[in-house]
């Protein structure tokens, strides 16, 4: 065994019930007879919708416009026509609006020959360029748009570019598959960014519960002779954290507020990369992901490549549907992820997983007071004090909770998953947020 | 989809360690069963009654008040715990009217004026056991002779640091320390081979040392002492197991000891004029209840501060006092007394020790 790194403040180890899925090969999921494609799928503005009730879709076509810079461009996954626009809600509180398209007609990529494009004769603005019209966003699930990731001020040197290969939610392998199964193309990816960043380093972090993985892109690295890095981290959570994995692999700290981009790193996904790699040479946009539906309540837990747009409902029937009732639907992983009751939320960009928990996997004993035990403040790896914030939220004394360092909390669950008073701490964290975004306007 | 199913909507993380108030009360209670049956066994059967009535009387006292507030928290085990913890500090042959006064005291005035469980930032246990020793000090300083000095039932005798302090106040002279002190007044400690001690001595043998029999009397409980305190090696065993179960962390502990037996051994051979650096260290730390302070009391996580960094001064703080109570200060022991004053402090270092936040960059340092 290697001796491996991780960071060193805070974070817990929770039973990682990836064993349900990681040898299961990625699967094609059934196109859907009917996507629902919300206009809001990424971080920042919705995108402006450009189609209407009653008109044809292509695959691939622009169907939502991105709004600002801080935004993306959504596309139709499938062929067929608008049957109708009507108003969303997603698993994470968005609200917004939504096409809805019947499948009909023609691919127009999928099954066909691909040509590949020659992306090493295109300039770096062309390659940026691309990716935005693609409408490409960070697939680990906070769907930060990617453009601006990739936009380096004038006279900023990167220093590293990092890829993200950690996947420390529990149950989640979405990305592991990914490196196994396409370990060359994400390898690709990673020259498309090289050429648009030009970082000085490349660092690939794979979590050691992934050995075939960090084994293979280190056996890639080797066979193309790229100046590539593969890292493996001891496991602990939340590491895949971009803050986090620049502890472990650089030990520098993003500063509070700022972004990886402030120390001369930039942070992407394995995901991210190939829909880079699939936008770039294959001229294809951001219509599919890979999805893990996972747990113990389903009969047959499994890695399926999804179109956006595609109901859960229809992944959970794919996998055989439920083996004995679930108690709870999560929309992304365990720790971060977000609950839903509706089968027909669609999935959207920033979906890494659906995984049904059981009756006595969610059962927990009822809230007590707080005992100060401190184990929130030993698990918080940002070094918060969640109890104390919590306090201050509870009393509604917000500016007390922003003094404390409310804004710095990313609701990793950590502090939640140690509590043994069981207090919904990352729920008054976002209480919290959403008092003071209130407040100041 | 097919059926209606019921589904749970409630934030993240949807995931949990598994801990829980209950458990954590449950595991310290469990540990400190051991040092309590050695108790019973050596002070006898009376001493099951005086922590049976202080355990009722405390949970009584908080099931009433919570009642009357219209909730119920007996099943958290802190009242029991309480309960415990106030008859493992009581003398084996107190009244029972005292340890049912001990613990209506901690649970209604120290506990639930301030809110119940979590909200206390005293101590309750010990809150309880210093209001009884100031109010009824004639028993509560009344200690039986454990069983294993031949004693017939209902014959006193004084503590080890009881005796010393009253025998030190007339006492000119030079000697090697405590435990040739007791010798030569006359106190069993020094002479009686503790049962079962033999094992001890096998174990040192082999780094070619042998156990003091007034040492092994210290280390197994066959003192004179409250209850639940003598037994300073059943205590450390159950703290084995609170390690473990990674609910007590080594901060305070540590600290609160080395503070302690530094001083000690500084200046703790004053007294019988060997000068600095001679202090008797081991017979300190097994005397006057301060395993059962250090493991089971200084660690009370509602009491104590919130970070490691601030646990450590707590620690210190306690370990100091400790030392200047027993030393310099009127008692004999001082343990509850010091736990209880750091208690105080535990705000004040909690606002000194928070945490550094991640990425927050010190001013002036480029």
């Amino acid at each position: 065994m290697r001796n491996t790194i991780t960071f060193a403040r805070g974070g817990v180890h929770p039973h990682d019930y990836k064993s349900l899925t990681d040898k299961i090969p990625i699967k094609n999921a059934p196109i859907p007879a009917e996507s629902i494609i919300p206009m809001h799928q990424h971080m920042g503005s919705p995108a402006e919708c450009m189609v209407q009730q009653g008109d044809t879709v292509r695959e691939g076509m622009l169907i939502g416009k991105a709004t600002s810079a801080f935004s993306a461009n959504i596309h139709s996954p499938v062929p067929g026509v608008v049957k109708e626009i009507k108003q969303v809600y997603l698993p994470n509180g968005v609200k917004g609006k939504a096409v809805v398209v019947a499948f009909e007609g023609e691919f127009d990529q999928s099954g066909k020959l691909q040509e590949l494009l020659n992306w090493k004769d295109m300039s770096k603005t062309d390659l940026m360029d691309r990716i935005k019209q693609m409408g490409i966003v960070g697939l680990g699930g906070a769907t930060f748009p990617t453009p601006i990731k990739f936009s380096v001020r004038e006279g900023t040197q990167i220093e590293y570019f990092v890829v993200n290969g950690v996947e420390c939610e529990p149950f989640l392998t979405a990305d592991h598959r990914l490196m196994l199964e396409k370990t060359d193309d994400i390898l690709t990816g990673i020259q498309i960014v090289e050429r648009i960043l030009t970082p000085r380093k490349i660092l690939i972090g794979i979590e050691e519960n992934k050995p075939d993985a960090i084994l293979l892109m280190e056996e890639a690295v080797k066979d193309k002779g790229l100046d590539i890095e593969v890292i493996p981290l001891k496991m602990k959570y939340p590491q895949g954290d971009e803050k986090q994995l620049l502890v472990s692999l650089i030990d520098r700290q993003v500063p509070s507020g700022g972004l990886p981009m402030d120390i001369g790193a930039v942070v992407s996904n394995v995901g991210t990369i190939f829909a880079i790699y699939e936008a770039v040479v294959l001229n294809k946009p951001l219509i599919e992901r890979i999805v893990t539906v996972s747990g113990y309540c389903l009969k047959n837990p499994a890695n399926l490549k999804v179109r956006l747009g595609t109901k859960i409902g229809e992944l959970i029937e794919e996998c055989g549907g439920f083996a004995h009732a679930p108690a709870k639907l999560i929309s992304g992983g365990p720790m971060m992820g977000f609950a839903f009751a509706d089968p027909d939320t669609p999935v959207t960009k920033g979906v890494s997983g659906i995984i049904a928990l059981s009756k006595k996997e969610v059962k927990s004993p009822s809230e007590t007071p707080c005992i100060a035990c401190g184990r929130c403040i030993a698990s918080c790896p940002m070094g918060l004090s969640p109890t104390v914030i919590y306090k201050w939220i509870e009393h509604g004394e917000y500016e007390e909770a922003l003094a404390e360092g409310l804004m710095d909390c990313k609701e990793c669950g950590c502090c939640g998953y140690v509590c043994p008073a069981h207090i919904p701490l990352v729920q008054g964290m976002k209480l919290g947020k959403i008092m003071t975004r209130k407040k100041k306007i | 989809m097919e059926n209606k199913l019921s589904l749970i909507i409630s934030s993240s993380p949807h995931l949990h360690e598994g801990s829980s108030t209950t458990k954590i009360m449950c595991a310290v209670i469990l540990c400190l069963i051991p040092a309590g049956i050695w108790g019973i066994c050596i002070f006898g059967i009376y001493s099951l009654f005086v922590i049976l009535a202080s355990i009722l009387a405390s949970l009584i006292t908080e099931f009433i008040i919570t009642r009357l507030q219209g909730r119920f928290t007996l099943s958290d085990g802190s009242a029991f715990l309480t309960g415990l913890l106030v008859g493992y500090n009581m003398p084996p042959s107190v009244p029972l009217y005292i340890p049912v006064i001990a613990s209506v005291f901690a649970i209604s005035v120290v506990k639930m004026t301030f809110g119940g469980l979590g909200r206390n930032w005293m101590n309750p246990a010990l809150a309880g056991r210093v209001f009884v020793m100031f109010s009824w000090t004639g028993p509560m300083t009344t200690w039986l002779a454990p069983s294993a000095w031949g004693r017939v039932d209902g014959v006193t005798a004084a503590s080890p640091l009881g005796f010393i302090k009253a025998g030190l106040l007339d006492f000119k002279g030079n000697i090697s320390g405590p435990i040739e002190f007791l010798a030569s007044q006359g106190y069993p400690v020094g002479r009686t081979a503790p049962p079962g001690s033999g094992w001890l001595n096998n174990i040192l043998a082999s780094i070619g040392r042998i156990f003091p029999e007034g040492y092994g009397n210290l280390f197994l409980g066959n003192i004179p002492g409250c209850i639940g305190e003598v037994s300073a090696l059943l205590l450390l065993l159950g703290t084995i197991y609170l390690f473990i179960k990674k609910i007590i962390t080594w901060h305070i502990p540590v600290s609160y000891l080395v503070s302690f037996s530094l001083l000690v051994w500084i200046f703790g051979g004053n007294r019988f004029g060997c000068g600095f650096f001679r202090g008797d260290v081991f017979f300190q730390i097994f005397t006057g209840g301060l395993m059962l302070g250090v493991f089971y009391m200084a660690t009370d996580m509602v009491t104590s501060p919130l970070t490691p960094k601030g646990m450590i001064i707590f620690g210190i703080g306690a370990g100091f006092l400790t030392f200047l109570i027993r030393f310099y200060g009127s008692f004999p022991e001082g343990v509850s007394l010091a736990i209880i004053i750091m208690n105080m402090f535990v705000p004040l270092i909690n606002r000194f020790t928070r945490p550094v936040k991640f990425g927050i960059v010190k001013e002036g340092k480029e």
